[in-house]
C-alpha cells in the first residue's frame, strides 16, 4: 500500500502540477482542490488501471473517490482483490 | 412573467461580484473602420478619442483593404445579401465552392469545407469524425472553442503539458488501443503567441499512428515564408490531416472559418458536422472578400514581410523598455502584468494615453497570468509603434514594473 501511495502521488505531482514548488501529500485534494480536472481524471484512471491491471467501472471513479491519493488507493485495492 | 425578483436578484447578485473583483468586462464601441488608428467611445456616451488600435487580430491589415471592400461590393451586387439557407439546402454559391477550392490550395490539404466560423468548425469537427471507441489528445493551452468541440464529442479526452513532447508521447502509448488517435493543438496559440512543435508532432503522430488537429486561426495568412501558416514555417506542409482556420482574423477579418484537411474527414463534416448541418451559409459578401484575400496574398508575401518587421521593432522596444514579455516571434506579445486588477488598471491608463490594448485575465488566461495582449499588424507604420510604445513606457512608470521581474511584479501587486 505504501508503495502504491507513492507512485499514485508521483504520477499526480508528474503530471498535473504546473509549479514546482508546490508540495502535495497524500490527503491533498486533488479534484475539489482545481489540481486536477474533470478531463484530466481520464488520464488519471487509465493509468491506474494498466499500472495495476484492473478495470475500475466508471460509476465509481467519481470526482469524491479520485479526491486523494488516499482514496484513489483505497479505491484501487478493492479492485486488486 | 417568471423572472421574479428573486430570479433578478440572483443575477445581479453574480455581475456585482464580477464588478467588485475589478474584472468587469465592457465594450467599447468603435465609430470607424478596423485600422490603425480607430475612433473609440469610452466609456459609453463619451466624446470620440483617436487612439492607435493595438489589439486587433487585424495582423495582415487587410480589414478595411480597398481591393477587399470592392470585391465584397461586387459580390453583393452579383450574388446578393443573404442566402436563407443552410449550405445543403441551398445555400452553397460557385463563390462558395470557388474559396474552398482556394483554400485547398493555399493550406496544402486536400479538400476543405467553410463553417460561419472557425470557433463552429472546431464545435462540429470532433463529433463528425470520432466515436467513442476514440480518444483526442489535446495541448493544454488549446482554444476554448476546442475545448467545447471535445466536450461535445463521445470520444474520451485526454491532454499534455503545454508543447511538452515527450508527454504527449507518454499518452500516446497510454492510449495506445484505441480505434483512432487525434492530437490536437493550435499553430500558434492565442493568448501566449508561441508556436507548436508541429515537425516533432508529426513525427510522434507518424509513429504512433495517430492524426493531427492543428487550430491555425492565429497563423493562417502571416506565419512561414509564404504565409501559408505554422505547417509551412515547421516543414509539414501535406502532412497535417486536419486544419481548422477562421477569416475573421488575418484573412479580411469579417467572420467564416473552415475545416480543411483529409478528403474522407471533409466529407464527414458535409455528412455529420452540426453546426454546418444546422446554421447558415456564409455570406455571398464574405465569401467574394475572402476570395480577393487569397488573391491578394497568393501574389506577394509584401504584407507578412511588413508584419515580420513590425513585430521585429515592436518586441524590441517593448523589451528593451524593461517589459516581461512571452518569448516567441509571433505578431502576438503579450506584456505580463500576473495580476488581474493591475491588468485592466494598466489597460485604462493606456487608453488615456492614446493607445487601445486589452487586459486578460482569469478564465480567459490561467490564475495569476494577466497580461495586456498586444497585437501587431502590418496596417501598423513604424509611428503608430513608436508612439505606442512611448505610451506603454509611460504607463509602465507609472505602475513602477519597468526592469522588475515577474517575482517583483508579484510581489508588488499579488498575482
Amino acid at each position: 500500500m505504501a508503495e502504491m501511495k507513492d507512485i499514485v502521488l508521483q504520477y499526480v505531482i508528474n503530471e498535473y502540477l504546473e509549479d514546482e514548488d508546490e508540495v502535495l501529500s497524500y490527503d491533498s485534494p486533488l479534484i475539489s482542490g482545481g489540481i486536477v480536472d474533470s478531463f484530466s481524471m481520464v488520464s488519471l484512471k487509465r493509468f491506474l488501471e494498466n499500472k495495476y491491471k484492473i478495470s475500475i467501472p466508471d460509476d465509481k471513479a467519481t470526482p469524491e473517490a479520485f479526491d486523494t491519493v488516499n482514496k484513489i488507493c483505497t479505491l484501487v485495492n478493492e479492485y486488486l482483490k | 412573467m417568471a423572472y421574479s425578483d428573486k430570479i433578478r436578484g440572483i443575477y445581479t447578485g453574480t455581475l456585482n461580484e464580477i464588478k467588485e473583483k475589478g474584472i468587469f468586462k465592457q465594450e467599447r464601441p468603435i465609430h470607424s473602420a478596423q485600422a490603425a488608428d480607430i475612433m473609440v467611445e469610452f466609456p459609453m456616451g463619451s466624446d470620440l478619442k483617436k487612439v492607435i488600435n493595438m489589439c486587433a487580430n487585424n495582423y495582415l491589415g487587410l480589414s478595411s483593404h480597398p481591393d477587399v471592400i470592392k470585391a465584397a461590393h461586387e459580390g453583393l451586387d452579383s450574388r446578393g445579401y443573404g442566402m436563407s439557407s443552410v449550405r445543403f439546402i441551398c445555400g452553397t454559391q460557385d463563390i462558395h465552392k470557388e474559396l474552398e477550392a482556394k483554400v485547398t490550395k493555399f493550406l496544402g490539404t486536400e479538400d476543405t469545407i467553410l463553417f460561419p466560423s472557425c470557433m463552429d468548425a472546431n464545435a462540429g469537427v470532433f463529433e463528425a469524425i470520432l466515436t467513442g471507441e476514440d480518444v483526442m489528445i489535446s495541448d493544454r493551452l488549446v482554444h476554448a472553442s476546442i475545448i467545447d468541440g471535445m466536450r461535445l464529442c463521445a470520444a474520451l479526452h485526454d491532454t499534455f503539458k503545454h508543447s511538452d513532447m515527450a508527454h504527449l508521447e507518454e499518452k500516446l502509448q497510454l492510449h495506445a488501443d484505441k480505434r483512432l488517435k487525434v492530437v490536437i493543438t493550435d499553430g500558434v496559440f492565442s493568448m501566449d503567441g508561441d508556436t507548436a512543435k508541429l515537425d516533432e508532432m508529426v513525427a510522434l503522430c507518424e509513429k504512433y499512428d495517430a492524426m493531427l488537429f492543428v487550430d491555425e486561426s492565429h497563423s493562417s495568412g502571416f506565419i512561414g515564408k509564404t504565409g501559408r501558416g505554422t505547417h509551412e514555417k515547421c516543414g509539414v506542409v501535406g502532412k497535417i490531416d486536419i486544419i481548422t482556420t477562421t477569416f475573421g482574423k488575418a484573412l479580411g477579418g469579417a467572420s467564416g472559418g473552415c475545416v480543411s484537411g483529409r478528403k474522407e474527414l471533409v466529407e464527414m463534416c458535409r455528412q455529420k458536422a452540426r453546426p454546418y448541418l444546422f446554421s447558415n451559409t456564409i455570406a455571398p459578401v464574405v465569401v467574394s472578400g475572402v476570395n480577393v484575400v487569397l488573391d491578394i496574398l497568393s501574389k506577394s508575401t509584401e504584407r507578412r514581410d511588413k508584419l515580420e518587421k513590425n513585430t521585429e521593432f515592436w518586441r524590441k522596444g517593448l523589451t528593451e523598455a524593461g517589459f516581461v514579455l512571452k518569448e516567441g516571434d509571433t505578431p502576438i506579445v503579450p506584456v505580463m502584468l500576473f495580476n488581474a486588477k493591475l491588468s485592466q488598471d494598466f489597460s485604462k491608463a493606456l487608453y488615456e494615453e492614446g493607445v487601445y490594448a486589452i487586459g486578460f485575465f482569469f478564465p480567459v488566461v490561467p490564475q495569476g497570468q494577466a497580461r495586456i495582449r498586444t497585437q501587431v499588424s502590418a496596417g501598423h507604420e513604424i509611428h503608430h509603434l513608436e508612439k505606442a510604445l512611448e505610451a506603454f513606457k509611460k504607463v509602465g512608470k507609472k505602475f513602477d514594473i519597468l526592469g522588475k521581474t515577474k517575482q517583483e511584479i508579484i510581489a508588488k501587486y499579488g498575482n
